[in-house]
């Protein structure tokens, strides 16, 4: 079979969804209104790519997982306590902004840092997961710039599948317009990919493997290093949630199949 | 004249209170573990538990495959697991009081039957772990625990079977029907014992594998009563019997068995002795349940607390968004805005149940950490004891008196100055783990029957009015956090593991226990000491609250009824029965304060809770505050009805005209002392004429200490509604996030 993959997975945390987002104008510029007291998840994009991950180090033997995380130190460990039950992983932490305005290069040079400062890990067996996107901003653009860093030149975005091939080799799904798929293969790692959703479910939370992860979490967020991010040279022109749109009309007795045209018709509409 | 608050904080609670804030307020913030639980039995809970209850699975009280589901959701995130040692299976190292009422309380906070279903697996093995003999124990609590990655078995369910049918076993735990026999005892060889019990309201009956019930004996050569494990497979009838028609609680199961079946005598818990021919049980079935209850019951009340606090945000946001869509509530507009929060009663009463959660929590929590320190302790004193040659209940009792002795005097020297102590003394008391055990045991044994009393009383009776501030919504399947079905399962949370007679009799006991009186002294003393540095707790009206009920308890101990009839004693359940219900308000409130002490102390090393710490400390304080008011005023209300009510009042008699001014001896008077008329009430005329009254205005003699606490207990109200006030104010501000989060 392949040769063994050092995974590292980047995540940050983000409010959980379902809280009220409003934006604000902060002293270093724009953030959301309680931000810090909001309760927080893992990124559900970056979640994803973690559950990929670990489901390919189980599969490739000698293969190890890392989860770089980038947030307020207190923030991380409260979202460890439901991520750490999911996966077996090695977490390094490091403690800095986790909100979607801070600056993405520097986040990318802390964590690119982060990732080279890991024990044991050969750069040359690197597989760097993420998510395609982000639930906070949705910049997409950390994961590659931290690529760059490390100067990993095989990227994949909105990745939905890898599959291992026995030359050492690995095919990668890449989302396309038209619920399609690019098909690649890439000669081995390193290499970056940005996940989309995959194929996996979420793990159901299981406390063994909790405690098992909470014997090297509760260290690794102890030694996290400290990144300052800036905020100089960096201004928002305009920051705002995504309006909601409700348009309802009130219409008795039409037929199905006229509601079903009139469905589409929105869909397909600019 | 000055106050200590302003009328409105500079900052009003930003957001709900996370987990951040809940690790903190109930000393868990160092448990990782129990972090993991909860963020486990959370998902479990606003995931499967809340679909079943959405699809309408409460609509029968048959258990389905699709109920049955839950028991492999509690397999897969470590919930049953929970209850045992990791030599057993388990991951939790320790004692586990704490562990379970977290996870009563996440599964609650949804729904309480799952609750129920979940807590009586650990019931079943309760007895088996607390008095079971070594192999029992190795051999369910193993097979309880679910199967480990590769093992091929089916987890071992069990159920607790105590309840019969009427007229036996219920309230009165002494009165079984259930019958153990020998039908075969061959020399040299294990007895085989005969087993018949009946059981009413047995949960987790319709899948039990194994049931430990309790028996007395039928057979002159068995001694007394005892626990039994019967197992499905036992030859005989292992009948589950008809579901229950319960309304409540319908995710769990629940049945009225009959066994009928042979066993071996060693399935007799915590084994036997064999003395003269005979059986003689090493636990009788009340000094298991005694050991069992004392910790389950806690839990319990916490699922009404827990459903409590999980009306505050599905209420906010009905309240605000009320009049959201008609054509007179544009956006903007208060209306639009704050719907029925424009209104101050629909906050204040919102205040009034959120506090009671808080209380409710607070004690619950506090009950479940105590039996965490008093599970280690309990094995070094029965080990002592062991040692001692110490064995049975009456040569503990015996025992224990001289320990009381020292622990009181323990008491006595902590409340002296340090200088003043005999500091060898103090110090070899301090460290006496007997003298320890006996002070926290006393605690505790009034703690869990409180918790269980009030929490579940009070809190069915404030959910009432949280589905009252949810207008009909309230009493619709639709109701957003399922209050209805929250309301009507309060009822039984209020009822078994012993309904609220039970507990009030079990406290009017324990609260009378000089060791638990002598710390309530210094709780007074500490709620002083705490008043002084935050003032808006409200902690000094509990200081006086406490100080009117020890008043109160003290008189109804020495005074008699009109009648010579003596007052606190153990027949006269209208005495001791409500002071044992005020004693719940009072103990209640007390943790709360003691937790806002806790979070303010230990709030500010989370950066996490820095940037509102202010806000929330605030808004926890008035909380403190209002529901220090509420325990005040139950508690001299109640008070004052025994104080008062047993005597006789007078009439217009010649006994009564005694203390009466005649009208000719008081114009007499006037002229001695001008105005001394317009202060006599009772004046009779020299025809016997007097006012249109039941009778003379009762003396108050000998009461007037009470007086004097009454009067200032009333005075220590000052500020409460202010309180409120902000408290409203805050209520209509806090951010609530968008929808809430189940069914997930």
């Amino acid at each position: 079979m392949t040769n063994p993959y050092h995974v590292v997975v980047c995540a940050s945390v983000v409010p959980d969804p379902l809280q009220t987002l409003e934006p604000i104008t902060g002293p270093s510029g724009p953030a959301l209104k309680n931000e810090m007291m909001l309760p927080a998840i893992l990124d559900p994009w970056a979640s994803h790519a973690l559950y990929e991950g670990a489901n390919l180090v189980k599969h490739i033997a000698g293969s190890k997982l890392w989860l770089v995380s980038m947030a307020p130190k207190a923030k991380l460990q409260q979202v460890m306590m439901t991520v750490a039950q999911k996966v077996p992983l090695q977490l390094v932490a490091v403690d800095g902004p986790s909100s979607g305005f801070a600056d993405a290069h520097q986040t990318a040079h802390a964590l690119a840092a982060a990732i080279r400062a890991i024990a044991g890990i050969d750069l040359s067996r690197l597989l760097l997961f993420g998510g395609w996107e982000s639930a906070s901003r949705s910049a997409g653009v950390t994961l590659q710039l931290i690529g760059e860093e490390l100067g990993i030149v095989d990227q994949f975005q909105g990745v939905d599948a890898i599959t291992p091939q026995e030359d050492g080799s690995f095919e990668v799904l890449e989302r396309v317009e038209g619920a399609r798929h690019q098909v690649s293969l890439c000669a081995g790692p390193p290499a970056v990919l940005g996940w989309a959703t995959g194929n996996l479910g979420e793990p159901r939370n299981d406390p063994q493997v909790g405690m098992a992860n909470m014997r090297t979490i509760m260290p690794a967020l102890q030694r996290a290093t400290v990144a300052s991010i800036s905020a100089d040279g960096m201004r928002y022109s305009n920051v705002a949630t995504p309006k909601q749109q409700r348009q309802t009309r009130i219409v008795k007795e039409l037929p199905a199949e006229d509601i079903a045209r009139e469905i589409v018709q929105w869909i397909t509409q600019e | 004249m000055a106050t200590t608050v302003p009328k409105v904080r500079s900052e009003t609670l930003r957001t709900l209170p996370d987990d951040n804030v809940r690790q903190i307020l109930w000393h868990f913030a160092d448990r990782y573990d129990l972090q993991m639980l909860v963020q486990s039995a959370r998902e479990v809970a606003r995931g499967p538990v809340a679909r079943l209850v959405s699809e309408g699975s409460r609509g029968t009280h048959e258990w389905t495959s699709k109920k049955a589901k839950l028991l492999e959701a509690f397999d897969q995130s470590g919930i049953t697991a929970v209850f045992m040692d990791p030599e057993h299976g388990g991951y939790l190292v320790g004692p586990k009081n704490l562990a379970l009422a977290l996870i009563a309380f996440e599964l609650a906070w949804v729904d309480a039957g799952a609750a129920t279903c979940s807590l009586a697996g650990c019931l079943a093995l309760a007895p088996i772990h607390e008095r079971g003999t070594p192999e029992q124990r190795a051999h369910y609590m193993a097979l309880a625990a679910p199967p480990a990655p590769g093992e091929d078995r089916h987890t071992y369910r069990g159920a607790f079977c105590l309840t019969e049918p009427i007229p036996y076993v219920g309230v009165d735990t002494g009165m079984l029907s259930g019958k153990v026999r020998i039908t075969e005892w061959v020399d040299g060889q294990e007895p085989l014992l005969h087993v018949e019990k009946r059981g009413r309201f047995i949960t987790n009956m319709g899948f039990a594998n194994f049931v430990t019930a309790a028996v007395d004996s039928g057979d002159d050569r068995i001694k007394g009563s005892c626990m039994v494990i019967i197992e499905e497979s036992d030859p005989g009838v292992f009948d589950r019997g008809t579901p229950t028609r319960k309304l409540v609680h319908q995710l769990s199961s629940t049945c009225d068995p009959i066994f009928n079946v042979h066993v071996p005598a060693s399935r007799i818990v915590g084994g036997y002795t064999i003395k003269d021919g005979a059986i003689i049980p090493n636990y009788s079935h009340s000094e298991v349940i005694e050991a069992v209850f004392k910790r389950t019951r806690v839990t319990v009340a916490l699922m009404t607390s827990a459903k409590l606090l999980s009306a505050v945000e599905p209420i906010i946001r009905y309240q605000r968004g009320r009049f959201r869509g008609s054509e007179q509530a544009k956006p903007g507009m208060l209306r639009y805005e704050l719907g029925l929060q424009q209104r101050q009663d629909a906050l204040h009463r919102l205040a009034n149940l959120w506090a009671i959660g808080e209380a409710g929590a607070a004690l619950g929590f506090a009950a479940a950490r105590l039996y965490d320190e008093i599970d280690p302790l309990e094995r070094e004193k029965d080990a002592i004891l062991a040692a001692k040659g110490i064995r049975g209940g009456k040569a503990q009792l015996r025992f224990f008196r001289d320990v009381d002795q020292s622990a009181l005097e323990l008491l006595r020297l902590e409340a002296t100055a340090e200088e003043k102590r005999n500091r060898d003394v103090y110090d070899t008391l301090k460290n006496d783990r007997l003298v320890e055990f006996a002070l926290k045991d006393a605690v505790a044994n009034v703690l869990c029957p409180a918790a269980k009393l009030w929490n579940t009383g009070t809190g069915a009776n404030s959910m009432r009015e949280a589905l009252s501030l949810m207008g009909g919504y309230g009493i619709t399947e639709d109701c957003p956090g399922f209050l209805a079905y929250k309301w009507m399962d309060s009822q039984l949370e209020a009822t078994y593991e012993g309904p609220e007679a039970v507990q009030r009799r079990n406290l009017s006991v324990t609260m009378t226990n000089e060791l638990f009186l002598a710390q309530f002294r210094q709780w007074i003393a500490e709620m002083r000491r705490v008043a002084e540095h935050r003032p808006g707790t409200g902690a000094c009206t509990l200081a006086t609250a406490m100080q009117l009920w020890l008043w109160t308890y003290r008189h109804l101990r020495v005074t008699t009824d009109a009648y010579g009839g003596a007052l606190y004693q153990s027949a006269r359940q209208g005495v001791t029965f409500p002071l044992a219900d005020a004693l719940g308000w009072l103990l209640a409130t007390r943790q709360q304060t003691l937790d806002l002490i806790e979070l303010e102390a230990k709030g500010p090393e989370n950066p996490v809770l820095a940037e509102g710490l202010a806000s929330t400390l605030g808004f926890f304080t008035d909380l403190c505050h209002i529901q220090a008011a509420r325990a005040a005023g139950e508690v001299g209300r109640i008070c004052a009805e025994l104080v008062f009510g047993y005597n006789r009042h007078p009439a217009w008699d010649d006994e009564g005209y005694k203390g009466c001014y005649q009208s000719d001896e008081l114009d007499s008077l006037e002229g001695l002392i001008p105005g001394i008329a317009s202060c006599a009430t009772d004046v009779v005329g020299p025809d016997g004429s007097h006012p249109a009254k039941a009778g003379p205005c009762a003396s108050c003699q000998g009461l007037e200490g009470f007086q004097r606490l009454r009067s200032k207990l009333d005075g220590c109200l000052t500020g409460a509604q202010l309180a409120k006030d902000r408290l409203a104010e805050a209520l209509s501000k806090v951010m609530i996030p968008e929808a809430l989060d189940y069914p997930r």
